[in-house]
C-alpha cells in the first residue's frame, strides 16, 4: 500500500514502520489495523480530525500507551518501545499538543527531567543555550516555566527533544497555539532538521499546513487508515474527504445586518491577576449589539482566561461600570445574578465547569437553567428539568443515553452540543462562548457555528474566544484581539485579513483611540 | 502477566450498593482471623460481639441510643462531605454542644420547668453549631484549611470540658469527682419505652435523618452542596457559592453534633463528666461514608457501628477481651469500604503485556 | 547563673518537645511534595509509638525500639498507599481512616503494657563540645534522636533541591501527568514518599514513647501528628521552616509548663489548649496569603491518579 517511491536513493530503510496496530479502549477501538511508514528526513503527515485515533497511535510509538496486537519496526528492527525513556534512547522525540512542563521549575530543571545524565545543571544549560542558537529558539534556561509565554513553552518542548538528537521528531498539533507568523518560523525549523535528516511525524488536522509542509499524509478516520498520499498534489478539497469522508461541511451565514441594542458594553475594565500564573488585564473596551458576533483572537494565555472570567462573574471587576450587561452595571454582580440579566455562557473545560462529570444529564440540566422556574420554594422540579433536557437533546442533536447518562459518558462533540444547546435555549440577550468547537468533531463544529449564527440572526449578541482563526473569521461581523491582557480595536471581518490579526496576536496594535475601523500599524 | 485497573464505561449502579455489604463481609473474614488469632473461637467470639447484644428488648433499645449520637453527626458530616468540607471536628462540637445545654441545666438547677429541656435542646444545638462556625469563619475568612481548624478546636473543646467539671462546675457534694451534680427532672430527655433507657434523643436523630434525606434529594441547597463537592469550577460557573456550602455544612454538622452532645448528658448520663462520648464524633466519619454519605445509608451505618461499641462491651464482659477491639474494627471496616469503593469505577483485569521497565 | 541555667532548660526541653513534631512534619513533607496528602500522621505516630515501646521492653534495645516503630510506621503508610495509590481511594477520607485504625489498633496491642516502666533513651553528649557552658548543653548534650532530626532535616533539603531524584520527586507532585508522559513512574516515586513519611512518624511516634515520656498511653500523641499537619502548611512546604516551627510549638507547650511552675493559678486544662490555639492561629496567619500558598504547595496534592493504557 505504501509505496516508497517519493524517496529514492539510499534510505530504503524505513526509519519508524508500524503494522497491523491495534488498541482497544473501554467502548472505543482507538486503533484499527493501523500500518504507517516514515522515511528518513521525511515529514511525514497523520491526518484526520478529533477522535480518528492519531493521539492514541502517537502515544504508542512514543512508549506512553501499549498496543494490543501489531508490530513495531525501528530502523528495520521490530522492537518493543515499552516507556517514553526507552522511546528517548532510541531516538524519538515528541512535543505534546498539551505541554508536558512544570510551572514551578526553571527551563534548566525541566530539561534535565528529560536528559538522563544531566547532574551537571550549569552544564546543560550551556548545551541548551547552544541549540536554542543553532536553530532559532531563543529562551533563558534560568526562567521559571510559568513566567512563560505558550509559544516559548513550546521551544522548550522543542529544545528538550533536539537536545536528544532524535530521528524521529513526532508534533502534535503543534500551530495551536502560535500567531500565523510564529508557524512560518516553525516550519523553517522542521525543514532545517529534516534536512539534516530527521523524520517528522506531524499531526494535524489543518489541511493547508499539511499541503505546505508535509511530504507524504496518512490520513486516518474512525481508528482506521483510510488513505495515504502526498499532500502536495491533493486539494483541500480531496484531503478533506479522505479525512471526514465527505465534503467539508459549510455554515449558511447570511447576516441580515440588523443591530439591536447594546447588549455588552466593557468600560475600561482593568484587573490585577489573581493568580500568580494569571494574566492582568489592562484597559479593556468592547462593545457588542444585539444581533451580531464579536470574535476575540489570540494566542493561549493571554488573558483570555481572566476576561472571561470577568465577564462571567466569577472574578469581580474593580467598577460595576466596568461591565454592563444589557444596560445593568454588573461589574460586581456574581454569576448567577449576571444570568438574571440575559448572560448566557459557554466555557472552554466542558467537563468539570460547562458540566459536573458524574452528574446526570438531568442534573446538568439544572446546573445553569435554575433561574427557569425549575426550583419552587426551594425544592426542585424534576418534571420540569427533564423536559428541558430532553428539548436540547433532540434539538441538537446530542447522541447520548438518555437523561440518566453521566456528563463524561459523552463525547467531546455531544458534550459540547448539550452545554451550548442548554445555554442557547435560556433565551440569552448575551451568550458568550469559549473555544467553542475545540477538540469536536467536524459535523458537531459545523453544527454548531450554526447555531450560533442562527442565535445572532434571532437578535442575541453573541462573543466568541478562540484560538481558531479561520473559525472567528467564518463566523464573526467583527474581530478583536487579545494580547497581553489588552484588547485590539474590534475591526469588521471582510476589512481586515489573517495577516494583520497575526500581528495583533504579537501584541503589534494600538488601543489608544479604541473607536471603530482605527488603524493600528 | 500482571493485574490492572481498567475504567469502566459506566460505574456499575449493583456495586454502588452492594459495595458496603462487601466491605462488611470482608470485616467479618478479618474478625475470624483475628479471633483464632487471639485463641478465642471465632464463632462464639463473633456471635458474642454482632448477636448477642441485641438478643433482647433492652439490648436493642442500648442499640437505639448508642446510635442516635452516631446519626445525628454522621447526618451532619454527610452533608458536609457532600460538599467537600471536611468538617472532622464532630466531637468537638457534640462536647460543646453537652457543654452548652447542660450547662443551662446546672444555671436553672433547682428553679426549672417543662420548659427547661427545650430550651436545652436550643441550647446544645446553637453551642454545637458555634463551635462549628469557628472553622468556616477561618476557612471563608482566611482560606484557612477546615480539617486542621476543626480537629484542634475538639482538643480545645475537650479540655475546656475537663476544666469546666475539675473546677467551677463540679459537684459541690461530689467529694471531689470530676463531675457535675446530676441534672433534675425537668432537664432530662423522657424515656419513652417503660425499663429501658430509649429516651427522646433517639427519635431526634431519626428526625433528623429523615429531614436531612429530603435536604439532599429534593432541595436545590442539596443540589449545590453536592455540584460543589464534585466540581467546584462547575460551581463558580453556575454561581454557585464554595463559601455557602461551607459555612451550610459546619453549621448543620455541628448543630447536630451538639444535638447529639446534648442527648447524651441529658439522656443517659444525667450530668457532665470529662468523657461524655467514647469518641462518636470520630466514629461518625465512618458512618458517614459507610452509609455512602446518604442519610438513608448513614441511618443503617450507624446502627452497624452502634453495634460494634456493644459487641466491644460484650466482649469484654463475656470472653474478657480489650474493649479496645471496637476501635479496630471500626478503622478495619472503614478500610475496606474505602477499598471497594473503588470497584464501582473500575474493574480488574489481566493484562499479557511485556512488563514495563523502569526509566 | 541559675538564670541562665533556667533558660537553657527551657530551651532544651524546647527541642526535645519539638523533635517528634519536626520529624513527623519532614516525612509528610516529602509526602506531599509527591503530590500526596496523608492525613494519617496520629495514626502512624500512635502505631510507630507502641510498636517501638514493645520492641523496647521485649529486647532493650533502644536502636531496636526505634527501628520497629520505623517498620510500624511504614506498614501503617503502606497500607495508606495501597489504598490511594493503588486502589485511588479518597486521599482525606483514607488519611482519617487509617488515624482512627492506628488510635484503635495501638491501644489494643499496648493494653498489656500501659504503665510498665522502661529506661528512656540514654543522652549522647557529644566529648569536648558538650563541655562547653550554656552553649554546651543547648547544643551538643542531647539525646540521639534529636543529632538524627537535625542530620534528617540537611538532607531533605539536600535531596528536594540538590539532587536530581528530589527534582523528579517535585515534578511528580506538581503534575503526575506530564511525570508520566515523560516516562517516570509516578506511583513507585510516590510509594516511595509515603514510606518515608510512614518511617518518619514511626520515629516520631517512637520518640514520644522511648524519650519523651519513656512510657506507653493510650492516645498519648494528644494530636502531635495533626500539628504536624499543620506545621507543614505553615512553612509552606519549605524544610527550614519545619524546623522553626516544630521548635515554635515545642517553646509553646513548654511555656505553658513553666508558666504553672511559676506558680501562675491556670488549670492545667486551659494551658493544655495552648498548642491547639497556637496551631489555629498559625494556619490563620499562613493561609490568608493564598498566592505564597499557591506558589508553594505541589499542585497536584491529593489528586488521585491513574495511568490509562
Amino acid at each position: 500500500m505504501t509505496s516508497q517511491a517519493t524517496n529514492p536513493g539510499p534510505a530504503a530503510t524505513p526509519q519508524l514502520e508500524l503494522r497491523g496496530i491495534v488498541k482497544q479502549y473501554p467502548g472505543t477501538l482507538a486503533n484499527d489495523d493501523i500500518d504507517l511508514t516514515v522515511m528518513p528526513g521525511e515529514v511525514h503527515a497523520l491526518l484526520g480530525e478529533n477522535g480518528a485515533g492519531k493521539s492514541t497511535l502517537v502515544k504508542i510509538i512514543y512508549g506512553v500507551v501499549q498496543a494490543d496486537a501489531g508490530e513495531i519496526h525501528w530502523n528495520g528492527e521490530r522492537l518493543n518501545i515499552s516507556n517514553p525513556a526507552q522511546a528517548r534512547h532510541l531516538g524519538i522525540g515528541m512535543v505534546f499538543q498539551h505541554f508536558n512542563l512544570f510551572d514551578t521549575l526553571t527551563v534548566a530543571e525541566n530539561i534535565a527531567l528529560c536528559v538522563e545524565d544531566s547532574r551537571d545543571l550549569a552544564k546543560l544549560a550551556e548545551q541548551v543555550s547552544a541549540v536554542s542558537e543553532r536553530y532559532g529558539l531563543p529562551i533563558d534556561p534560568r526562567r521559571h516555566v510559568h513566567t512563560l509565554s505558550v509559544g516559548e513553552r513550546q521551544r522548550v518542548e522543542i529544545i528538550r527533544c533536539l537536545l536528544q538528537n532524535p530521528k524521529l521528531l513526532i508534533m502534535d498539533e503543534p500551530t495551536s497555539v502560535l500567531t500565523p507568523q510564529e508557524v512560518e518560523v516553525l516550519f523553517q525549523t522542521l525543514r532545517r532538521l529534516a534536512g539534516e535528516g530527521c523524520s517528522i511525524l506531524y499531526i494535524s488536522h489543518k489541511l493547508d499546513e499539511i499541503k505546505e509542509l508535509c511530504e507524504r499524509a496518512t490520513v486516518l478516520r474512525g481508528g482506521k487508515v483510510t488513505a495515504t498520499c502526498d499532500p502536495r498534489r491533493e486539494t483541500p478539497k480531496s484531503l478533506a474527504e479522505m479525512m471526514i469522508g465527505s465534503e467539508l461541511p459549510v455554515c449558511q451565514n447570511v447576516d441580515g445586518g440588523d443591530r439591536g441594542e447594546v447588549c455588552l458594553e466593557v468600560d475600561g475594565l482593568s484587573l490585577p491577576a489573581d493568580d500568580p500564573f494569571g494574566t492582568e488585564l489592562t484597559e479593556i473596551h468592547l462593545n457588542i449589539r444585539g444581533g451580531e458576533i464579536v470574535g476575540i483572537a489570540g494566542v493561549a494565555g493571554n488573558g483570555q482566561k481572566e476576561l472571561l472570567q470577568a465577564l462571567s462573574g466569577e472574578m469581580k471587576a474593580t467598577h460595576a461600570n466596568d461591565i454592563r450587561i444589557a444596560g445593568t452595571p454588573a461589574g460586581h454582580l456574581p454569576p448567577g445574578h449576571r444570568r438574571g440579566e440575559g448572560l448566557a455562557f459557554v466555557p472552554e473545560e466542558r467537563l468539570g465547569r460547562g458540566a459536573v462529570p458524574e452528574m446526570s444529564m438531568s442534573d446538568n440540566t439544572l446546573l445553569t437553567t435554575y433561574q427557569k422556574d425549575m426550583v419552587r420554594s426551594g425544592f426542585i422540579q424534576f418534571d420540569r428539568i427533564d423536559e428541558y433536557c430532553k428539548t436540547v437533546v433532540d434539538d441538537f442533536n446530542v447522541v447520548c443515553a438518555g437523561n440518566h447518562a453521566e456528563a463524561r459518558s459523552l463525547s467531546g462533540g455531544n458534550l459540547q452540543k448539550f452545554i451550548i444547546g442548554r445555554e442557547i435555549l435560556l433565551g440569552p440577550k448575551l451568550l458568550i462562548l469559549a473555544h467553542p468547537t475545540w477538540g469536536v468533531d467536524v459535523g458537531a463544529a459545523t453544527l454548531i457555528r450554526q447555531a450560533i449564527i442562527d442565535l445572532r440572526n434571532k437578535g442575541t449578541a453573541v462573543l466568541v474566544v478562540s484560538e481558531d482563526l479561520e473559525e472567528l473569521f467564518e463566523i464573526s461581523d467583527r474581530i478583536a484581539v487579545i494580547s497581553n491582557g489588552r484588547l485590539s480595536p474590534a475591526r469588521r471581518t471582510g476589512d481586515t485579513d489573517v495577516e494583520e490579526v497575526g500581528r495583533w496576536m504579537a501584541g503589534m496594535f494600538d488601543t489608544a483611540g479604541s473607536g471603530e475601523g482605527h488603524h493600528a500599524a | 502477566m500482571q493485574l490492572r485497573l481498567e475504567p469502566r464505561a459506566m460505574p456499575s449502579k449493583w456495586l454502588r450498593y452492594s459495595s458496603p455489604l462487601i466491605a462488611l463481609a470482608l470485616t467479618l473474614v478479618f474478625g475470624v482471623i483475628l479471633f483464632s488469632a487471639l485463641g478465642q473461637n471465632p464463632a462464639v467470639a463473633l456471635y458474642t460481639f454482632f448477636i448477642r447484644p441485641i438478643g433482647t428488648l433492652y439490648g436493642l433499645s442500648e442499640l437505639c441510643i448508642k446510635a442516635a449520637p452516631l446519626l445525628l453527626c454522621a447526618v451532619g458530616l454527610a452533608i458536609g462531605f457532600r460538599g467537600n468540607v471536611w468538617n472532622i471536628g464532630a466531637e468537638g462540637q457534640l462536647t460543646m454542644g453537652a457543654i452548652c445545654g447542660g450547662g443551662l441545666a446546672l444555671a436553672f438547677y433547682g428553679d426549672e420547668g417543662p420548659w427547661l429541656l427545650p430550651l436545652m435542646i436550643v441550647g446544645g444545638g446553637l453551642g454545637g453549631m458555634a463551635w462549628g462556625a469557628i472553622p468556616a469563619f477561618l476557612k471563608t475568612r482566611f482560606n484557612a484549611n477546615e480539617i486542621l481548624t476543626s480537629l484542634m478546636l475538639t482538643y480545645v473543646a475537650i479540655q475546656v470540658l475537663g476544666y469546666l467539671v475539675h473546677g467551677p462546675w463540679r459537684d459541690p457534694e461530689g467529694f471531689n469527682f470530676p463531675e457535675t451534680r446530676l441534672f433534675g427532672e425537668d432537664a432530662l430527655l423522657p424515656v419513652l419505652i417503660e425499663g429501658t433507657r430509649f429516651h427522646f434523643g433517639v427519635v431526634l436523630a431519626v428526625l433528623a435523618a429523615m429531614i436531612g434525606w429530603v435536604f439532599v434529594t429534593r432541595t436545590f441547597a442539596g443540589f449545590q452542596i453536592k455540584v460543589v463537592g464534585q466540581a467546584m469550577a462547575a460551581a463558580n460557573y453556575a454561581g454557585y457559592s464554595g463559601n455557602r456550602v461551607v459555612w451550610t455544612g459546619f453549621l448543620i454538622g455541628g448543630g447536630l453534633a451538639g444535638l447529639a452532645g446534648l442527648g447524651e448528658v441529658a439522656g443517659p448520663m444525667g450530668q457532665l463528666n470529662p468523657t461524655i462520648s467514647p469518641g462518636y464524633g470520630f466514629a461518625a466519619i465512618i458512618v458517614a461514608f459507610l452509609g455512602r454519605l446518604h442519610p438513608a445509608g448513614v441511618l443503617l451505618a450507624s446502627l452497624l457501628m452502634a453495634l460494634m461499641y456493644l459487641g466491644g462491651e460484650s466482649l469484654q464482659m463475656n470472653l474478657n477481651l480489650p474493649l479496645a477491639i471496637t476501635g479496630v474494627f471500626q478503622g478495619t471496616l472503614l478500610f475496606f469500604v474505602l477499598a471497594s469503593d473503588v470497584f464501582i469505577r473500575f474493574r480488574v483485569k489481566l493484562v499479557h503485556n511485556v512488563p514495563r521497565t523502569a526509566p | 547563673m541559675a538564670e541562665i541555667d533556667t533558660i537553657v532548660a527551657i530551651l532544651v526541653a524546647t527541642m526535645r518537645a519539638g523533635t517528634p513534631l519536626l520529624f513527623a512534619a519532614l516525612g509528610e513533607l516529602i509526602t506531599e511534595k509527591a503530590g500526596v496528602l496523608n492525613l494519617g500522621i496520629e495514626g502512624m505516630m500512635l502505631v510507630g509509638a507502641v510498636a517501638g515501646f514493645i520492641a523496647m521492653v521485649l529486647t532493650g534495645s533502644p536502636l531496636i525500639g526505634v527501628l520497629a516503630a520505623m517498620a510500624a510506621g511504614m506498614a501503617m503508610s503502606g497500607l495508606f498507599g495501597f489504598l490511594t495509590l493503588t486502589l485511588m481511594a479518597n486521599q482525606v477520607a483514607t488519611g482519617l481512616a487509617l488515624t482512627i485504625f492506628g488510635v484503635g489498633l495501638s491501644a489494643f496491642v499496648g493494653l498489656g503494657y500501659i504503665g510498665n516502666p522502661i529506661q528512656g533513651l540514654p543522652g549522647l553528649a557529644i566529648p569536648v563540645l558538650g563541655d562547653i557552658p550554656v552553649l554546651g548543653s543547648l547544643l551538643f548534650n542531647h539525646d540521639p534522636l534529636v543529632y538524627v532530626s537535625l542530620v534528617l532535616l540537611a538532607a531533605v533539603t539536600w535531596f528536594l533541591y540538590r539532587s536530581r531524584a528530589g527534582l523528579i520527586l517535585r515534578a511528580v507532585g506538581e503534575s503526575h501527568e506530564a511525570a508520566h508522559a515523560i516516562g517516570y513512574s509516578v506511583l513507585k516515586i510516590r510509594y516511595l514518599a509515603v514510606l518515608f513519611g510512614g518511617a518518619t512518624s514511626g520515629i516520631a511516634g517512637a520518640y514520644l514513647s522511648l524519650v519523651y515520656t519513656p512510657q506507653w498511653a493510650e492516645n498519648m500523641t494528644a494530636g502531635r501528628g495533626w500539628i504536624a499537619l499543620a506545621l507543614v502548611v505553615f512553612a509552606t512546604w519549605r524544610p527550614a521552616r519545619v524546623l522553626l516551627g516544630a521548635y515554635l510549638f515545642g517553646g509553646i507547650t513548654i511555656m505553658g509548663l513553666h508558666v504553672q511552675a511559676a506558680g501562675f493559678a491556670i488549670s492545667s486544662h486551659l494551658v493544655a489548649t495552648l498548642p491547639y490555639l497556637a496551631t489555629v492561629l498559625v494556619l490563620v496567619l499562613i493561609s490568608r496569603d493564598a498566592t505564597r500558598i499557591k506558589l508553594n504547595a505541589p499542585a497536584a496534592l491529593g489528586k488521585p491518579f491513574h495511568s490509562s493504557g
